[in-house]
């Protein structure tokens, strides 16, 4: 019973996330939609993406990662190299992308084994700082000065990708996996006895995480005209997370949630960079405080949420 | 001889990293969170130095002090106003909270006073330079190092002969204990919290003579090495943070001797990991078992 009505829950939301697509593809190729409009659609996209990715890693295996834009960083890289050094399409440079930073998220997820919380979220800080210096000594991308990237993140790529992470991710919750991830974020030693293998679901967390943000990085590479290291420092790391944290920690619906709502605050506040740090550092502590749960807390979404968004791909119909 | 030289570049270096370090250690040692506002507090030091120096007029010492004075009760103030309420949340929280109130003193301070450095005056200390077997040390470097030396000696002091730190030992031993024994807690953290800012002011005012330009976000990177520091000495430690800094000043020192100083910043982190990988303790601590 509850997975038939599961399953319709899912092809419903598909559908609905299609209507809107084909809705606002319609928009952009009536030229109605003007480029600042499509540019805000592209970074909410990519957002929801990185959001969703870290909320597999913080939300959901409780792994305290907060040098997200390392990943984001190497998949940038890896698909701007491909597209503009090798000439490969566009589709392939996004896959590279996407696996040559799960190939980083093993690197750092094996040594993770070993840590917990502080110790993981500073070792992962300073992952993110090495790549990023990584990529400034390295000549062949271009070092401090960036390089050139041709724009081709489109609606469709952007759109597609987006689909796909959230329905991997919200699937790969819903498993056994997924179970085992929050078994180990609810306490890693119970966890442990209770016959779990922490290492190994942590890494894959990590590597799923880090392959979805690689994606993102491929989409955000292609959206400039230039890369540089310096935009991949901890700031950005800190960016994404606050779009988890404030979302709700262990909630995918309040990650995509937070994703578009700070994306819209942020391009409305572009010009003053200093107000929207200060307003970001302000919304981080004064949560922490009052409302340590975020948005959603662990929740998944409401109803109306899904009448409204059309974009939210959730396949489960629990009360919230 | 140049590898001398660098030593003692290293050194310097890292007697500025011990300072701030001690102050990561000692609120780590009794709070168990990592107060990433430390290196922005570190920061506000240097400023308040430089103010001291071209708008008071004032000299090193009377600089250093008042320097050290606004730090302390400003580290006193993050924590009663930020971290004090979370005393009970999740360690996630806290280090969330401290990430905030990072971001918050950073940006909040170019808000107010706008992102152009600033120069430190040169003559705040003698710049003579003497030779030693043909190695020729910078005057100031050796008072840096002085500076530091007496001040962990003075912190020993205090952790260790006074009342104050033997709650803040009582403390970090075991807060509830403490709590039974008597022991004031919240006024023995914020005396921690106090005596950790006062030496990342100390450790601002020093960074300033000796490297010249400060900026609103230059604590951050010091920051987060003498963060590195704390961990490679084993958080918690006292003796290991001083250790710790110092080890780190002098391995970046070495990198750069070797030609490598555009990976400088990078080593630093890789010691990180590799420390947290293998000696997870480090260099002083224990290993603890968890209980379930």
């Amino acid at each position: 019973m509850t997975t038939i009505k599961r399953a319709k829950g899912f092809w419903l939301s598909i559908l609905l996330s299609l209507i809107f697509f084909a809705a606002i593809q319609v928009l952009i190729g009536g030229g109605s939609l003007n480029p600042f409009y499509q540019n805000t659609l592209m970074f909410i996209g990519i957002n929801i993406i990185l959001a969703a990715s870290l909320h597999l890693i913080i939300g959901i295996t409780g792994q305290f990662s907060i040098g997200h834009a390392g990943f984001l960083a190497v998949g940038a890289y890896a698909s701007a190299v491909l597209t503009m050094k090798l000439q490969m399409p566009f589709a392939l440079a996004l896959i590279v992308g996407g696996l040559a930073a799960a190939l980083a998220g093993l690197i750092i997820g094996i040594p993770s084994l070993r840590l917990k919380g502080d110790y993981l979220a500073i070792a992962t800080l300073g992952f993110g700082e090495i790549v990023r210096i990584m990529l400034l000594n390295i000549d062949y991308v271009g070092g401090a000065s960036g390089m050139q990237v041709s724009h081709l993140t489109t609606w469709p790529w952007v759109f597609a990708s987006v689909i796909v992470t959230i329905v991997v991710i919200r699937n790969f919750t819903s498993s056994t996996h997924g179970r085992a991830c929050i078994s180990i974020r609810e306490d890693e030693t119970a966890a442990d006895s209770m016959g779990i293998n922490t290492t190994y679901y942590k890494v894959v967390a990590f590597a799923i995480g880090a392959f979805f943000a690689g994606i993102a990085g491929g989409l955000y590479a292609h959206n400039f005209y230039i890369i540089q290291p310096s935009n991949f420092g901890f700031l950005k790391s800190f960016d994404i997370l606050i779009l988890v944290v404030l979302g709700g920690l262990g909630s995918l619906s309040g990650a995509v949630l937070a994703a578009i709502l700070l994306t819209v605050v942020t391009t409305f506040l572009q010009d003053y960079p200093e107000t929207r740090m200060i307003i970001y550092s302000l919304v981080l502590i004064v949560m922490m405080i009052y409302r340590p749960q975020g948005l959603m807390g662990t929740k998944e979404i409401t109803s109306m949420f899904k009448r409204k968004g059309g974009s939210s791909h959730e396949n489960k119909n629990t009360a919230a | 001889m140049e590898l001398i030289q660098q030593l003692i570049n290293g050194v310097s270096l890292g007697s500025i990293y011990a300072l701030i370090a001690l102050g990561y250690t000692m609120v780590y040692g009794i709070v168990k969170l990592i107060n990433f506002a430390h290196g922005d507090v570190f920061m506000v030091g240097s400023f308040v130095g430089f103010y001291s120096i071209t708008v008071l007029d004032l000299s090193f010492v009377p600089a250093l002090l008042i320097s050290m004075t606004v730090c302390a009760l400003f580290g006193v103030l993050i924590e009663r106003i930020a971290y004090k309420p979370l005393r009970n949340a999740t360690r996630i929280a806290a280090l969330i909270t401290a990430i905030g109130v990072s971001l918050l003193i950073e940006y909040g301070f170019i808000y107010v006073r706008g992102a152009q450095p600033e120069a430190y005056p040169n003559d705040v200390l003698p710049a003579d330079k003497f030779n030693i077997f043909g190695v020729s040390i910078n005057s100031q470097s050796v008072l840096i190092f002085g500076v530091a030396v007496v001040l962990m000696i003075i912190l020993q002091i205090i952790v260790h002969r006074t009342k104050i730190g033997k709650a803040m030992r009582a403390v970090s031993f075991d807060a509830d204990a403490a709590k039974l024994m008597g022991i004031n807690v919240d006024n023995t953290i914020s005396a921690t919290f106090a005596i950790g800012s006062a030496l990342a002011g100390a450790a601002g005012v020093i960074f300033g003579i000796y490297y010249i330009k400060i900026e609103p976000l230059m604590g951050v990177l010091p920051g987060l090495k003498a963060f590195v520091a704390a961990v490679l000495g084993g958080i918690g430690i006292i003796p290991g943070a001083m250790v710790g800094g110092l080890l780190l000043g002098v391995i970046e020192a070495l990198v750069s001797a070797a030609g490598y100083s555009l990976w400088r910043d990078a080593v630093a982190f890789v010691v990180l990991i590799l420390i947290l990988i293998f000696l997870p303790q480090g260099l002083f601590g224990k290993n603890k078992k968890e209980k379930v």
